[in-house]
């Protein structure tokens, strides 16, 4: 018995030291694809265009490590990582990590990210069918691309069309678009809404996005300072009017709340968002049946249209950025080619998710087409959309824009509520952005 | 006569010995993972050392600045203000509850029924996880959540109560979840300082026709202040070390108007931006401030429990 026992003991010292020194020999290099995510969104188009089309080479398997995008978590967790992806083998190697508009500016000029087109190896003709914004955004000071998308994310108002026949007295888009097409109109269908007892947005953040885009100047300036727009403030005393007016539902973005207001028994006119907007988040969110089918009944889906809006914007937007010392460079370009670059498959995409996809000449094959978005009620949204992608212009990002909504939005919600004086919500924004970003000026 | 001495003395020593090395573990263990990281915190909070996007800035030597920075630019004595005024909202009625029920289930003469069923279901609450309890209060009572329905449907309220965006009910609701947690562990310890002390004590009380106050101040109380005051001290320090459950059910901010953030939450802001130099200073005051408060409070309280002791 202890002979047996001595000789079990010394198999398995034997087998962990085996363990401790061969794993490094045996690297599984490219044998996992490792792609950095904050949801789903991206998994969902990876798994139906991709993997189901039986482009992942038999024996590697995918590996999303998937990170929430709030309080720059997202951020956090893929710095580690990429700062320790020398030392990093097999799975924990990055090959793909997505970024979002907010922050994407923090990786293009940094040696993290893999020039797309000589270390990739996607020709130039293969992003040539992408708008041109999207590509702005991703180019290094050097003008190296260092980075592709699927989608461009022109936005627009997202209403409800039974809403609007009890309003308006109609929910055609052009008619619509024509009530709403200033700040001034929009007031004073809000106080429309208000009396019928609807509420014209949802609440707080909703159309932060429409000012935050408009603004003239970075969030930070040159020398470190923290500028805050006048577009800015104008969405800060818009919301304060519409709150105590009780044109909005006080609802925070992303709230369950705010999602209610989208529900079969909402009473909310209107929301603000691009493509991914539409069929990402408002229609599950517009279903009464998660389960249910995506039809006409099923809770307020199909009882939505789109139109411009008062003022036209862009919010978002994801970028697919191959990881400096990827051990799988093959397979990161048949991604990237795959679901950025195919016309066939991003025209597919835009017919079967709605989403608005980043090739011009797909966008305008599919605006011509019957297309037509059941969640719209049938509308053929792409149209509206055509003109307002080209001419987008995020030439002021900064690489803070994530925290500077973030902070914004929470210190603005006090002052809406009426527990703080304007000046006071201000002061406490600087404050958590200061705490973030210790290296900026008040 | 000598050799016999000697014989004593070598016994004596390699049983110390043997004790030195029963306890070096601990004190190996706790150099470690205490002693050291205590010790590089303090370093830490005297330099400049954060990162910004894949950029590390520092660490430089700044001296005091970090502190120089944290009382005149944070307002950290708001956050030190929130902290006590959660600690108290939720000790007051804890301690209170915990020492009535305390009594009672060790009352000789109510004899309780059914006392391990209470004793576990109030120990309960303490099972789950602080950041499920939260996010449990979070949902309950965000503005269309369950208690707001509940309430304007039996006709309480017409408009639903937007707890989460006042300080009044922030606090009292973090207050009420630190209570619920936290009452069901000092009844057990307050308990079984109680079953300590000797029963021949009460029954000499009960004899001389003491009442029941009279009983729990005379002797109860007195001889129950050593636990007491464990019971104070680590709720104490635990409550100046307030952090999940408000960190959860405000979403890290503290909202509304920061009125419920905590010191812990505030040093956490400045670890999110890897900010090691001012998140080390923040705990280095916090370190000073739960040090000196403890001392202070076993002072005061013991002083009065040691001249009982001598006197009797």
């Amino acid at each position: 018995m202890k002979r047996f026992l001595v000789a079990l003991m010394v198999l398995a010292v034997m087998s962990s030291a085996v363990g401790l020194f061969a794993a490094p020999k045996a690297t599984n290099d490219g044998k996992v694809l490792t792609i950095y995510v904050w949801n789903d969104e991206f998994q969902t188009r990876f798994k139906d265009y991709f993997e189901k089309a039986g482009l992942v080479p038999a024996g590697v398997t995918v590996n999303f490590v998937v990170t929430p995008n709030q309080n720059n978590a997202y951020q956090d967790k893929l710095d580690e990582a990429l700062l320790a992806q020398d030392k990093a083998t097999g799975a924990d190697k990055i090959d793909i990590f997505l970024v979002e508009a907010d922050y994407a500016l923090k990786y293009v000029n940094t040696p993290s990210t893999l020039d797309v087109i000589k270390d990739v190896g996607l020709g130039s003709k293969d992003v040539s069918q992408m708008y041109k914004y999207t590509k702005d955004i991703m180019t290094d000071s050097k003008g190296v691309l260092k980075g592709v998308s699927w989608q461009a994310c022109p936005g627009g108002l997202i209403y409800r069309r039974s809403i609007a026949k009890a309003i308006l007295g109609t929910d055609d888009p052009a008619k619509v678009q024509a009530a709403l097409s200033s700040w001034d109109k929009f007031d004073a269908i809000a106080a429309k809404a208000k009396a019928k007892g609807y509420f014209m947005v949802s609440g707080y953040d909703d159309d932060y996005r429409v000012f935050s885009d408009n603004a003239k100047s970075a969030w930070v300036d040159k020398a470190g300072k923290i500028v805050i727009d006048p577009s800015i403030m104008k969405w800060i005393d818009q919301t304060k009017t519409y709150t105590d007016k009780g044109y909005n539902n006080k609802a925070s973005l992303w709230s369950a709340e705010s999602w209610q207001g989208a529900g079969k028994d909402g009473k909310v006119f209107s929301y603000f968002g691009p493509g991914w907007f539409i069929d990402f988040c408002l229609a599950p969110n517009s279903k009464a049946d998660q389960k249910g089918p995506n039809e006409v009944g099923n809770g307020s889906y199909g009882d939505w249209a789109f139109c411009k809006g008062p003022q036209g914007f862009s919010w978002g937007g994801t970028w697919l950025c191959a990881a400096a010392g990827t051990d799988n460079v093959d397979l990161v370009k048949a991604v990237m080619k795959k679901l950025t670059c195919d016309t066939e498959t991003l025209t597919t995409i835009a017919k079967e998710k709605g989403d608005f996809t980043n090739n011009a000449a797909a966008m305008a094959a599919v605006a011509k087409s019957d297309y037509k978005n059941s969640f719209l009620g049938g509308q053929n949204h792409v149209a509206f959309f055509l003109d307002s992608a080209k001419s987008i212009n995020r030439g002021n990002m900064s690489i803070y824009d994530q925290g500077m909504t973030e902070e914004i939005q929470k210190a603005a919600k006090d002052y809406f509520d009426g527990k703080v004086t304007k000046d006071k919500a201000l002061e406490n924004f600087y404050t958590a952005i200061l705490e973030k970003y210790p290296n900026l000026k008040k | 006569m000598s050799k016999a001495q000697t014989m004593i003395k070598r016994k004596s020593v390699s049983y110390s010995r043997w004790g030195y090395f029963f306890i070096a573990p601990f004190f190996l263990i706790y150099t470690i993972f205490s002693l050291f990281p205590l010790v590089s915190t303090f370093y830490n909070s005297f330099f400049e050392n954060y990162r910004i996007g894949l950029t590390q800035v520092g660490p430089t030597f700044l001296g005091f600045d970090n502190y120089v920075k944290i009382f005149t630019e944070s307002k950290i004595q708001d956050y030190a203000l929130n902290t006590v005024l959660l600690w108290i909202m939720n000790f007051i009625p804890q301690i209170t509850v915990s020492l009535l029920l305390a009594v009672w289930f060790s009352s000789s003469s109510m004899r309780l029924k059914g006392q391990q069923f209470f004793k576990t279901v109030i120990y309960m609450p303490n099972l789950i996880m602080a950041a499920s309890f939260s996010m449990l209060f979070f949902a309950l009572f965000s503005d269309g959540g369950p208690v707001n329905s509940i309430l304007t449907s039996v006709n309480v309220i017409t408009e639903p109560i937007r707890f989460l965006s006042r300080t009044d009910w922030t606090r009292t609701l973090i207050s009420t979840m630190n209570f619920l947690m936290w009452f069901g562990n000092t009844t057990i310890l307050l308990m079984a300082g109680i079953m300590g002390i000797d029963v021949s004590l009460f029954e000499a009380a009960r004899i001389d026709g003491a009442n029941a106050r009279q009983t729990f101040v005379r002797i109860t109380m007195p001889l129950l202040l050593p636990i007491f005051v464990f019971v104070l001290l680590t709720s104490m320090i635990g409550g100046l070390q307030l952090f999940d459950v408000p960190q959860i059910l405000t979403n890290g901010n503290g909202s509304p108007d920061r009125t419920s953030m905590t010191l812990i939450m505030f040093l956490n802001k400045h670890l999110a931006s890897r900010n090691f130099g001012l998140a080390g200073a923040v705990s280095v005051l916090i370190f000073f401030v739960t040090g000196g408060l403890s001392f202070i409070v076993y002072r005061v309280m013991m002083s009065r429990y040691s001249l009982k002791s001598n006197n009797q």
